[in-house]
């Protein structure tokens, strides 16, 4: 048997750029949003891609470290929490006076000590980051609830409430779009096109075998959880200005929706497969469905069963997918292509 | 090394993201001022949407059903949306949902009095009028508050209740919530008022508080009935107390000695009504708050009111109302449940 080079190992650029999961996604958001313009009532209109935006903005951000830390086979479960306390924080602070930036800078503080005391526990101390930040889910809600109590703080300056709901120049793209893009493009530089998104990816593929390639394991998952931390608390300053409420139970919930959008983007819960540009299609694509369903009268549970099939159906397909390409694989080519999908990816025993 | 081969597809979603925005701008003009604005007005649909504080709540199933029932006697279009908890944020995403819509009109009861506010008076600025129920906002955020009663209403209806039912003499005690809940000791004090006023043989001997917890209240009531032997009568004004007491009273030997009355809903209350534990007790009527709240929002919609004081609009089978102070429309006195209405109520 002859050595065979990469190329020839490798399918055709084409296939390469459009038969990925990442590309689905992204397919399937422009037909459900083609779909929506055309069909549902109301949602060709200016109003709906503000308010869509304005809605998903907290899970759009929150998703893009929450890729990095799935990437490496990790998870942080605490992140709904973060976004509670911060906005506590934000509340409490300012009633007693603090101005709205400062106030800002001590939730973000917040977000950081938050970030790194599951970091600590995951990287340095090696307990399964699954226990430790559903045991940080509570502590940090618990923290937050236990601060302001059952009451809410409700009286901040307009001009920050106007600001969280601000439109860049009449284009009814809302002025969060902005942090986002930026942070978007710093996340995908560094996951996509720096050594320590490798080592992101190859901690989520063979933790052992990025130990001994010289990958700052422990340093890594640590960067990652605080990074995640800050931004979750960035979120819960933009939730607190956005519905002008600081409340102890603020985004309950919201880290499922954060994690359900990751996954349907292709990211593997088992590590080491994934892309940001398909995790923003996710989050984008769950939106869309739910201002669509509201937007016809459907109720809340009817679409959160929807939203639950949909995730259900995707990860699926991708181990059933997965799955078919190995076997044909293993028949065409007897064993020598068998390793194309990378380990964990439903890849059945062998 | 797969994954530098992919990294097209960020960029894509970016694009998509674009294209999405710039699809939507340029369409939305024609579309949404055009087409849809026009309707509204030309064929004066009536569209009312109703929010309660999340929904699968037995008491807003009984008040949108009343809404229903108005809206559809209206002519109108009515539906019911809102979040699965009751939060402000949940609901702000259905005002934005209805603001989207043109609704006619939208009937919240708010989770909280500041929070929904700018979705709301979004809502109005784009020609949504917003009647609130059960639960207001600040004024300035809606057009007129339906009220379902007042704390003098709700005082006196309960003193003329256990007093009628004890022969206006002898001793009774107060079941509260907690002891700085605001409504509960407003009503305590009225009740306090019109006992000393208007029935002078009946003593107050007690206040005592079970903070709206089933087994405090329980064990309250207990402790109640031991420490005054010669006890007639029990107020609860909180739905969780009442309930409580009814269950210790219904297997103690006091039942039917002691009367019971106060704030209940009659789901929690219909066993202790019919094994004559409890002869009768009050509460407003939901049905007919929504059904209100539905001719109030038509009556907006319509122009007939605007929700200044002395502005007045009929409302179906309950006839004729007056806006008062601060845009408020009182539903009236409060309604009492006993053996021969509670089951026409589920909630």
């Amino acid at each position: 048997m002859s050595t065979r080079t990469y190329a020839e190992y490798s399918q055709p650029l084409w296939r390469r750029l459009l038969l990925t999961r990442e590309a689905a996604v992204i397919a399937l958001l422009v037909v459900v949003v083609l779909y929506a313009l055309t069909s549902v009532e109301f949602f060709n209109s200016k109003l709906t891609l503000t308010f869509l935006l304005l809605d998903v903005a907290p899970i759009l951000l929150i998703a893009l470290p929450m890729t990095l830390v799935i990437v490496t086979g990790e998870i942080d479960l605490s992140v709904a929490s973060v976004v509670g306390l911060s906005s506590v924080l934000v509340g409490i602070l300012h009633r007693g006076g603090m101005s709205i930036p400062l106030a800002a800078v001590i939730a973000l503080v917040a977000g950081i000590l938050c970030g790194a005391l599951n970091g600590y526990l995951v990287a340095y101390v090696g307990l399964p980051s699954l226990a430790v930040t559903i045991g940080t889910l509570a502590l940090f809600r618990g923290l937050a609830v236990g601060l302001l109590g059952t009451t809410a703080v409700t009286d901040f300056p307009q001009t920050w409430t106007d600001l969280a709901k601000a439109q860049i120049a009449g284009t009814g793209i809302p002025l969060i779009t902005v942090p986002f893009l930026v942070l978007a493009v710093i996340f995908a530089l560094l996951l996509h096109f720096s050594a320590f998104g490798r080592g992101t990816y190859d901690i989520g593929l063979n933790i052992e075998a990025a130990l001994f390639t010289g990958v700052y394991v422990k340093r890594t998952k640590f960067i990652l959880f605080v990074l995640t931390g800050v931004v979750s608390a960035f979120a819960g300053i933009y939730y607190t200005l956005r519905f002008g409420s600081a409340r102890g139970d603020n985004a309950t919930g919201l880290e499922l929706q954060v994690i359900a959008a990751v996954l349907l983007g292709g990211v593997s819960i088992f590590g080491g497969r994934g892309k940001l540009g398909g995790v923003i299609a996710g989050v984008l694509l769950i939106g869309v469905i739910s201002s669509a369903l509201r937007l016809q009268g459907v109720t809340v549970n009817v679409i959160n069963i929807i939203i639950g099939l949909l995730l259900v159906v995707s990860v699926v397909s991708t181990s059933v997918l997965a799955w078919v390409s190995d076997v044909a694989a293993r028949r065409n080519r007897q064993g020598t292509r068998a390793q194309r999908t990378p380990s964990g990816v439903g890849t059945p025993e062998r | 090394m797969k994954f530098n081969t992919k990294r097209g597809s960020a960029f894509v979603a970016v694009a998509v993201t674009a294209a999405m925005a710039l699809s939507a701008c340029s369409s939305s003009t024609p579309a949404s001022s055009g087409a849809t604005g026009g309707s509204t007005k030309a064929t004066g649909t009536l569209n009312i949407v109703f929010i309660p504080k999340n929904l699968g709540n037995p008491y807003f199933d009984t008040s949108d059903a009343g809404g229903k029932t108005a809206v559809t006697a209206l002519g109108g279009k009515y539906s019911e949306v809102g979040p699965q908890t009751g939060t402000p944020d949940g609901q702000v995403q259905y005002i934005n949902t209805a603001t989207q819509q043109h609704a006619s009109a939208l009937v919240v009861s708010a989770n909280d009095p500041k929070a929904i506010g700018s979705a709301l008076n979004e809502a109005r600025a784009a020609g949504t009028k917003v009647v609130t129920f059960d639960s207001d906002t600040e004024t300035q955020y809606r057009d007129v508050y339906i009220n379902q009663a007042t704390a003098e209403g709700i005082a006196k209806i309960q003193v003329d209740s256990i007093t009628k039912q004890i022969g206006d003499t002898g001793e009774v005690a107060i079941l509260s919530a907690s002891a700085n809940a605001t409504n509960q000791n407003s009503w305590i004090a009225l009740m306090k008022k019109d006992l000393a006023a208007n029935h002078p043989n009946v003593k107050l001997v007690d206040v005592v508080y079970g903070n709206d917890d089933d087994q405090t209240s329980f064990d309250k009531t207990a402790a109640l009935l031991q420490s005054h032997p010669n006890l007639k009568g029990i107020i609860s004004p909180t739905t969780v107390g009442i309930a409580a007491a009814a269950r210790y009273l219904s297997t103690s030997d006091k039942k039917g000695k002691v009367a019971l009355t106060g704030l209940g809903t009659p789901n929690q209350m219909r066993a202790y009504v019919k094994n004559n534990t409890v002869k009768e007790f009050a509460l407003w009527n939901p049905a007919d708050l929504g059904y209100l709240a539905a001719y109030a929002a038509a009556a907006l919609v319509k122009g007939e009111i605007t929700g200044k004081t002395g502005d007045k609009f009929k409302a179906g089978k309950l006839g004729e109302f007056t806006v008062g102070d601060k845009g408020t429309v009182l539903l009236g006195a409060p309604f009492t449940f006993n053996a021969a209405n509670i089951d026409q109520f589920k909630f």
